[in-house]
C-alpha cells in the first residue's frame, strides 16, 4: 500500500481541498483508511475503482455530507480554504453552500424547475435578480433551452438527463467553489452522458470540480488528475477495506502507473 | 373480453381456462370487498337519515341554532353539542397536531440518540393502548384537580372574556379537550412518524446537498413531501375525537345548556347520544338521530376541506 508522495509540482501552490490521511468508519467497519490527495483548484479531479472501494465515502466527506449517515466517523484532516472541515466550530451547513454536490440518481425537487433552482440561491441568501439567475444557471448547465419554455412545470416531467441537467444548474445556482459529482451519468444514456461531460469542460473554468465515475473512458474525457482506489481485505476484519492506490495526471495512470493494480485495471485485468 | 380469432399470435396459445377463471374471479372479489364499505357509510347513512325524518320535519334547520333541548316539552335543538363538538375537538386538534408531528420529527430527523428515540416512540404507542375508560377515569380524579389551579389562574387573566368566563368547578370543557389531545396524539405521531420516514433519502440529501439547514430542509423539503400521509392521520383523529364518547361523557359535565366559556361545564353530539339514547323515546330518539346526522355531515365537510388544503401545499414525488 502506497501514499502519493509524486504529487504534480505545478499544481502545488493551487490545491484547493486536500485530504491528509483520512480514514472513514461506518460503526466498526473502516471504508476506507489513510487517504492523501491534493486536489488542485480549477481542475477536474476524477475518482475510480472498483464498486465497494469507498470512492463515494470519499467523496461525501468533502462536503461533510457523511454527517447525515448515523455512525458514519472520520479521522484525519480535510483542509479547505485553510480550514478543516471537521473542527468542531465548522458549520457543515456553510460548507455544503461552498461545496455543492450532484447526486448519482437525478434528484430534483418536486417543484417548478424555476423553484427547483430559486430554493436553493434563496437560503443562500441570494438578493439578485431570480428570473436573471435562474436563466444563467440553466445556461452554464447546457438546458436552458430544453426549459425555457417550461419553467413553470414540475422538475420531473423532464428526461433523466435533463433532470440531471437541472441538479446540476441548482448546484451552480448557490455559487459554489467546488462541485462534487457522484457517477453523475450512471443512470443516463450515452447523448445525455456527452452532454453532461460537455458541461463540465465549461464548468471547469469558474469552479473545481471532484467526479467520482465507474466509466474509464469518462475519466480519461474530462479528468485532469485521477485517483485510482482499490480494496484489500485485511485480517480480522469484517469487509474490504478501500485505499488510495495512486493519484496522478490522468495520461500517466492511463498510460504510465506507477503501481501494477493501477495498470491492471485501467486495462481491464482484475487480479 | 373478447379475443380477436384473426390475431393468430394471441390464440395460438392460450391461457389455461383455470388461471383466467382465478384472474377475473379475484378481480371481483376485491371489488366485492371494496365495495362494501361504501354500502356500509350508504347504509348507516341511510338508517340515521330515516330515523332523524321526524326530527327534521318537526325542527327543521332551526334545530342547529337553538339551544332548547327539553324532553318535558319535547323541545330540542343540538346548539350545545354542536358547539361542544367543534370546539372540543377543533381545540384538542390545535394542541395535538404541533405536539404530535413535533414528536415524530423529533424521533425521525436523527436529533437524539436511536435508542432514546425508540424509548419515545414505544410510549408512544403504549400511550394509544389505554382503554378510554380509563382515561375518563384518569381525568375525573388526577388530571382536573391537578390542572385546575391552571385553569383559575386563565379565568383571573382572561375571565373578560367570554371564553373563560365562568369558574372552573370540576368537570368542563377544557379538561376534555386536554384528555382528547391524549387521546389522539398517539395517533398523529405515529403516523406523522411513518409519513417522514417515506420521505426518499435522495430528496433529503437533495436538501442537504445544497446547504439547507436541517429546519430549513424540514420545513420546506421533507414535511411538505409527507404532509398529504400525516393530514390523512389527522383527519383519522379528527374523527375519533368528534366521536369518542366515554371519556368525554366523564369529564366533559353533559351539560344542557349553553355557554361559550371552556371552563364551564359542556357536552357533544357523541356524548350527548351515548348519555341519553338508552332512555330517549318517541321525538327524542329522532332528535337524537338527527344529531348523528349532522355529526356525519360535520365530519365530511371537515375531511373536505383538508383534502383541497393538502392539494394545495404538498410536494409529490
Ligand atoms: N451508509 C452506509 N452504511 C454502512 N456502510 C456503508 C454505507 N455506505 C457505504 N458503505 C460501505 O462502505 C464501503 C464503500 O462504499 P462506497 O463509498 O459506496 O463505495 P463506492 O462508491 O466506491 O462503490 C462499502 O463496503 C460499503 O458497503
Ligand atoms: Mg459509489
Amino acid at each position: 500500500m502506497t501514499s502519493t508522495q509524486q504529487k504534480p509540482k505545478t499544481y502545488a501552490n493551487d490545491v484547493c481541498m486536500s485530504l491528509e490521511n483520512v480514514t472513514i468508519s461506518y460503526g466498526n467497519f473502516e471504508a476506507v483508511r489513510n487517504v492523501y490527495i491534493d486536489i488542485p483548484h480549477g481542475q477536474v479531479t476524477a475518482f475510480i475503482g472498483p464498486s465497494g472501494c469507498g470512492k463515494s465515502t470519499v467523496l461525501r466527506a468533502l462536503n461533510r455530507m457523511n454527517d447525515l449517515i448515523p455512525g458514519c466517523h472520520l479521522k484525519g484532516r480535510v483542509i479547505f480554504d485553510n480550514y478543516d472541515l471537521y473542527e468542531p466550530h465548522v458549520d457543515p451547513v456553510e460548507v455544503r453552500r461552498r461545496i455543492g454536490m450532484v447526486f448519482q440518481k437525478p434528484n430534483p425537487f418536486p417543484k417548478t424547475i424555476y423553484e427547483n433552482i430559486a430554493f436553493g440561491a434563496r437560503i443562500n441568501g441570494y438578493r439578485g435578480d431570480m428570473d436573471e439567475l435562474v436563466e444563467r444557471s440553466l445556461r452554464k448547465a447546457a438546458v436552458w433551452d430544453e426549459c425555457k419554455d417550461k419553467l413553470q412545470e414540475s422538475g420531473l416531467a423532464l428526461s433523466g438527463g435533463q433532470q440531471q441537467r437541472l441538479c446540476i444548474a441548482r448546484a451552480i445556482a448557490t455559487e459554489p467553489e467546488v462541485i462534487l459529482m457522484d457517477e453523475p451519468c450512471s443512470a443516463l444514456d450515452p447523448i445525455s452522458t456527452l452532454k453532461i461531460e460537455e458541461t463540465m469542460h465549461e464548468l471547469k473554468r469558474s469552479y473545481t470540480i471532484v467526479i467520482v465515475t465507474h466509466n474509464m473512458q469518462q475519466a480519461v474525457r474530462v479528468a485532469d488528475m485521477t485517483a485510482f482506489f482499490n480494496a484489500e481485505a485485511v485480517e480480522g476484519g469484517s469487509g474490504k477495506v478501500g485505499y488510495l492506490v495512486e493519484f496522478s495526471e490522468t495520461e500517466r495512470i492511463f498510460n504510465a502507473p506507477a503501481q501494477q493494480s493501477t495498470q491492471d485495471y485501467v486495462s481491464g485485468r482484475f487480479g | 373480453m373478447t379475443t380477436d380469432s384473426s390475431n393468430d399470435a394471441f390464440t395460438l396459445r392460450r391461457r389455461p381456462p383455470l388461471e383466467r377463471f382465478l384472474d377475473t374471479g379475484f378481480r371481483q372479489l376485491t371489488l366485492a370487498l371494496a365495495s362494501v364499505v361504501a354500502l356500509l357509510l350508504l347504509g348507516i347513512f341511510l338508517t340515521i337519515a330515516e330515523g332523524a325524518h321526524e326530527a327534521i320535519g318537526t325542527f327543521g334547520a332551526g334545530f342547529l341554532v337553538s339551544s332548547a333541548w327539553d324532553p318535558v316539552n319535547n323541545q330540542y335543538g343540538a346548539l350545545v353539542a354542536i358547539y361542544g363538538t367543534m370546539v372540543s375537538s377543533l381545540l384538542a386538534l390545535a394542541i395535538a397536531v404541533p405536539l404530535g408531528v413535533g414528536t415524530a420529527i423529533f424521533i425521525t430527523e436523527d436529533l437524539i440518540p436511536t435508542r432514546l428515540r425508540s424509548a419515545i416512540g414505544l410510549m408512544v404507542e403504549l400511550l394509544a393502548a389505554i382503554p378510554s375508560v380509563v382515561l375518563g377515569l384518569w381525568a375525573i380524579f388526577v388530571m382536573e384537580p391537578a390542572i385546575r389551579p391552571a385553569l383559575e389562574l386563565l379565568h383571573r387573566l382572561l375571565g373578560w372574556t367570554p371564553f373563560f368566563d365562568t369558574i372552573p368547578q370540576g368537570p368542563g370543557m377544557a379538561p376534555a379537550i386536554l384528555i382528547l389531545v391524549v387521546m389522539i396524539l398517539p395517533i398523529i405521531t405515529a403516523i406523522s412518524r411513518d409519513a417522514l420516514n417515506q420521505v426518499p433519502l435522495e430528496l433529503r440529501q437533495a436538501a442537504y446537498g445544497i446547504g439547507s439547514t436541517r429546519w430549513g430542509a424540514i420545513f420546506n423539503i421533507i414535511l411538505p413531501a409527507a404532509i398529504s400521509a400525516i393530514v390523512g392521520g389527522v383527519m383519522l383523529s379528527l374523527g375519533r375525537a368528534m366521536g369518542e364518547t366515554m371519556a368525554v361523557t366523564m369529564i366533559i359535565g353533559n351539560s344542557l345548556n349553553f355557554s361559550f366559556s371552556l371552563l364551564a361545564p359542556g357536552n357533544t353530539i357523541s356524548a350527548m347520544l351515548a348519555n341519553q339514547f338508552g332512555e330517549a323515546s318517541g321525538i327524542q330518539v329522532s332528535a337524537l338521530m338527527y344529531a348523528a346526522l349532522v355529526l356525519m355531515v360535520l365530519t365530511f365537510i371537515v375531511n373536505v376541506l383538508a383534502q383541497m388544503l393538502v392539494r394545495r401545499f404538498s410536494l409529490r414525488y
